[in-house]
């Protein structure tokens, strides 16, 4: 690494001190504001644990696998807007944590993740856990830094903030040989004003290219604002701001899954969630809107279906912080690169100058069209009964949730999505799911972040059989720190996605989708320490859930719902918005053939 | 972007005079028309989005002289499924540790338009400049061609050698190295032409290219 000293406006040095290396670290993190560490020892970071022993300004959170501690920091970092650290040993520890930097990359998430490397001189040697880990990580994170000069370790943790925060948020690797952690040398401030000599990316938005967008958007007739996870990672102010514009507008608001909870679910406007399991109403307003306003989205297939018959009468505005997003998917009319809280304020204040209003016989026109597709209620399922329909028991979650303070965690798969269409949010930075990578086992370590940040909240993994056992080890350290999370598990016995998509293209051939010997959770529960309950009574959720809020320990609730039960509506593969599957009686007319087969 | 007007004084190496004038095939730059609506930045005409034919680009980069840096920017290509021609990297300003990339890739606008995009994301990447639309360009590269034969065969190879003034830099009594510059047309012509000639192997350096005119590739 060359003369990397000059690369962030440093201001000054902190005197002629010298610091052993494992301390600068240290030194760092804390400037950088970071209160809680996730990580796991191991002998190329030794150092560092022993500087952590020695002081007591920054926690440590033990988790039982390295791609935990990436999750609970992604959970730790969505849930408060900060960065979250991660700090893991070399080699297997470096590669652990792959998945969870990955995950991270597609999110967008901020995450700053020290990794322990062998010393510089065996670099290469393939000495005992050695990995390449700039070189297999390189790909999966935002940047990459691998230390050789402990005089620049202050100054490339300082940066290494910088760039996760910075633009479009995501993870940085910081590889650390253990010969550094341990030399002594000077520490650096961070930069009182954040300037990088290459990286500085923009946030203020071009006001052309946002009074264009305005100017299309006071014309439109059939109009539709889609938004995503870049009005969270904007912050607060972006979900206030997205608010106001919509109001002033009155145009229909529908968003992605990553976007949940950046606009109230309780207001009129809101349409529910868009793509693959998304809403009828929200769904076909994408297909026959004429202008589409996207406001932190990046047209993700889970989206936009067939892109040969997206949106296809639309003029498209695309509002995003990073360049390489737009005309990537989907050719857009009007482009706008910032910040969403940035380019909202200015749009609102060009809307206002401009005094410009909707076209309200239009607007009323198309609102009447919307309520009809509302009408199909497309969400409907039926509870009859003792069995206990997934979607039931996540209604019942949200219903006797919904007055507190509650974060939601899933796994990823059936209940993923039945939760992202059955919890109705209403704030930001309170869902957290994996969306872009899809990574099982993702929701019970994002929950043990969580409830770091938060102690006092109710945490809540709403989690599949199959998915929560991919990290159930994490249930170990939810105990340790006393962290009440909830384990919420749909458990269907059956991988439900895999089972569905098994169901719909592939004949019924449900191939190693069925979970034969799951364990008996009630009694895992109790083995990690947690409390463990189950219910197989629709007439007893409710009590089951009370009781879970009710307990200030771990807990594993195994809800035993219908192993049939499957997740509509959905767009099959390769299909238009307006071809989708309302119900399980339709989805024979509507048969996923050709090439629709070949697509995930 | 400004166009630059080509300097007078761009002929830059004699062997030029005589080299057919365009260095790539240019993509139809940005209309005067397309450019009044291209009002901010990031827009770009939709025509040129939609245009489904591809066009071959040079794109320059400006990068911090740091390990890994070559990897990133050919990790990224390779990761995202970009094609690359050539590629030409060397230290430019070694007081700045500068290095200095250039691209020679092909794609339709909307693809060119994403790997500068990406490109530019990267975190050492100083600027990115596409040579092919930004204005005149010239491009030049080396190659080394291996050429052995005796008799008739061996004094054709360099006499067409001499038509393409390149230079003979290695001889024995079988064989000849020519090292031939130009831009990636001309090469391709004299290797054509060296192949019934007893052509042995080639070396190419790849693409160098810098924009015509007094701007420098950090000014806009």
């Amino acid at each position: 690494m060359a003369e990397r000293a000059m690369t962030l406006d440093t201001t000054d040095t902190d005197s002629e001190q010298l610091y052993v290396g494992a301390r600068l670290v240290l030194k760092a993190l804390e400037e950088q504001g970071v209160e809680v560490v996730f990580g796991y020892p191991g002998g190329a970071v030794l150092p560092i644990y022993d500087e952590l022993f020695k002081q007591n300004k920054i926690r440590h959170v033990l988790v039982r696998h390295e791609q935990g501690a990436v999750h609970a920091a992604e959970g730790y970092a969505r849930s408060t807007g900060k960065v979250g650290c991660v700090l893991v040993t070399s080699g297997p520890g470096a590669t652990n944590a792959v998945t969870g930097l990955t995950d991270a990359l597609m999110d967008s998430i901020p995450i700053v993740c020290l990794t322990g490397q062998v010393p510089t001189h065996l670099i290469g040697n393939d000495a005992f856990q050695e990995a390449d880990t700039v070189g297999i990580t390189r790909p999966c994170t935002k940047h990459n830094y691998l230390v050789k000069d402990v005089n620049q370790l202050a100054q490339v943790v300082h940066e290494a903030f910088y760039v996760a925060r910075s633009g479009r948020p995501g993870p940085v690797v910081v590889d650390l040989p253990k010969d550094v952690a341990m030399a002594m040398g000077r520490y650096v401030t961070a930069p009182r004003r954040a300037q990088h000599k290459t990286y500085n990316p923009r946030t203020k938005p071009d006001p052309q290219a946002v009074a264009a967008a305005v100017k299309l958007m006071a014309s439109a007739k059939r109009p539709v604002f889609y938004t995503g996870g870049g009005i969270i990672n904007s912050g607060p102010r972006a979900s206030a701001l997205l608010r106001e514009l919509v109001n002033v507008t009155g145009f229909p608001i529908t968003s992605t899954l990553m976007g949940l909870g950046a606009f109230p679910a309780a207001d009129e406007k809101w349409l529910g969630m868009l793509g693959m399991h998304g809403t009828y109403e929200a769904n076909l307003a994408m297909h026959g809107c004429d202008v589409m306003i996207n406001i932190g989205a990046r047209f993700d297939d889970r989206i936009t279906g067939n892109l040969k018959f997206f949106a296809p009468e639309s003029k498209k505005i695309h509002v995003d912080i990073d360049a390489s997003s737009i005309n990537k998917n989907v050719i857009v009319d009007i482009p706008v690169i910032g910040d969403c809280a940035l380019v909202l304020e200015e749009m609102i204040a060009v809307w206002k100058k401009q005094r410009y209003q909707a076209d309200q016989k239009a607007l009323k026109t198309w609102w009447r069209q919307i309520e009809e597709w509302r009408g199909r209620d497309c969400l409907h399922y039926e509870q009859q009964g003792k069995i206990i329909k997934p979607q039931y028991a996540i209604q019942r979650l949200y219903e006797l949730t919904k007055k507190r303070e509650t974060y939601i965690t899933t796994e990823v798969g059936q209940h993923q999505m039945w939760a992202a269409q059955f919890y109705r949010f209403e704030q930001p930075n309170h869902w957290l799911t994996s969306g872009g990578l899809g990574t099982m086992g993702y929701g019970l370590p994002a929950a043990v972040g969580v409830q770091m940040a938060y102690p006092d909240a109710l945490v809540v993994d709403i989690a599949g059989e199959a998915s929560i056992m991919m990290n159930i080890q994490e249930l170990s350290t939810a105990v340790q720190y006393r962290l009440p999370v909830k384990v919420f598990i749909i458990n269907n016995k059956y991988m439900g996605m895999v089972r569905q998509w098994q169901e719909l293209l592939h004949g019924g051939r449900y191939s190693e989708s069925y979970s034969e010997t799951l364990p008996d959770f009630v009694k895992l529960a109790e083995a990690f320490g947690c409390v463990g309950m189950r219910c197989d009574d629709a007439a007893k959720m409710d009590d089951t859930i009370k009781e879970m809020i009710s307990i200030k320990r771990p807990v594993i609730v195994d809800v035993v719902v219908d192993q049939k039960e499957n997740c509509f509506p959905m767009i099959p593969s390769g299909k238009a918005h307006n071809e989708m599957i309302l119900g399980a009686q339709e989805k024979a007319e509507k048969a996923i053939t050709g090439e629709g087969l070949a697509l995930v | 972007m400004a166009k630059k007007k080509p300097a007078k004084t761009a002929k830059t190496a004699p062997v030029q005079k005589s080299a057919p004038k365009a260095s790539v095939k240019t993509a139809p730059r940005v209309m005067k028309e397309e450019q009044s609506s291209n009002l901010y930045e990031g827009m770009i005409p939709l025509a040129r989005l939609k245009d489904k034919d591809t066009y071959r680009h040079v794109v320059s980069l400006l990068v911090d002289n740091e390990a890994g840096v070559l990897a990133r920017v050919i990790g990224m290509i390779a990761g995202r499924g970009y094609n690359i021609e050539s590629l030409t990297v060397a230290e430019v300003d070694r007081e700045r540790q500068l290095s200095r990339i250039n691209i020679a890739t092909s794609g339709t606008h909307q693809t060119i338009e994403q790997v500068k995009a990406q490109l530019g994301r990267l975190v050492p990447v100083h600027v990115v400049r596409d040579l092919t639309d930004d204005g005149p360009s010239v491009a030049r590269e080396l190659a080394l061609v291996k050429v052995a034969g005796v008799g008739d065969k061996r004094v054709e190879a360099l006499r067409i050698g001499d038509i393409f003034r390149a230079n003979v830099v290695d001889s024995s009594t079988q064989s000849f190295v020519f090292e031939v510059v130009g831009n990636t047309d001309k090469v391709d012509a004299f290797i054509e032409l060296m192949k019934p000639l007893g052509l042995v192997e080639v070396s190419r350096t790849g693409v160098a290219a810098i924009a015509r005119g007094a701007a420098g590739i950090e000014k806009k």
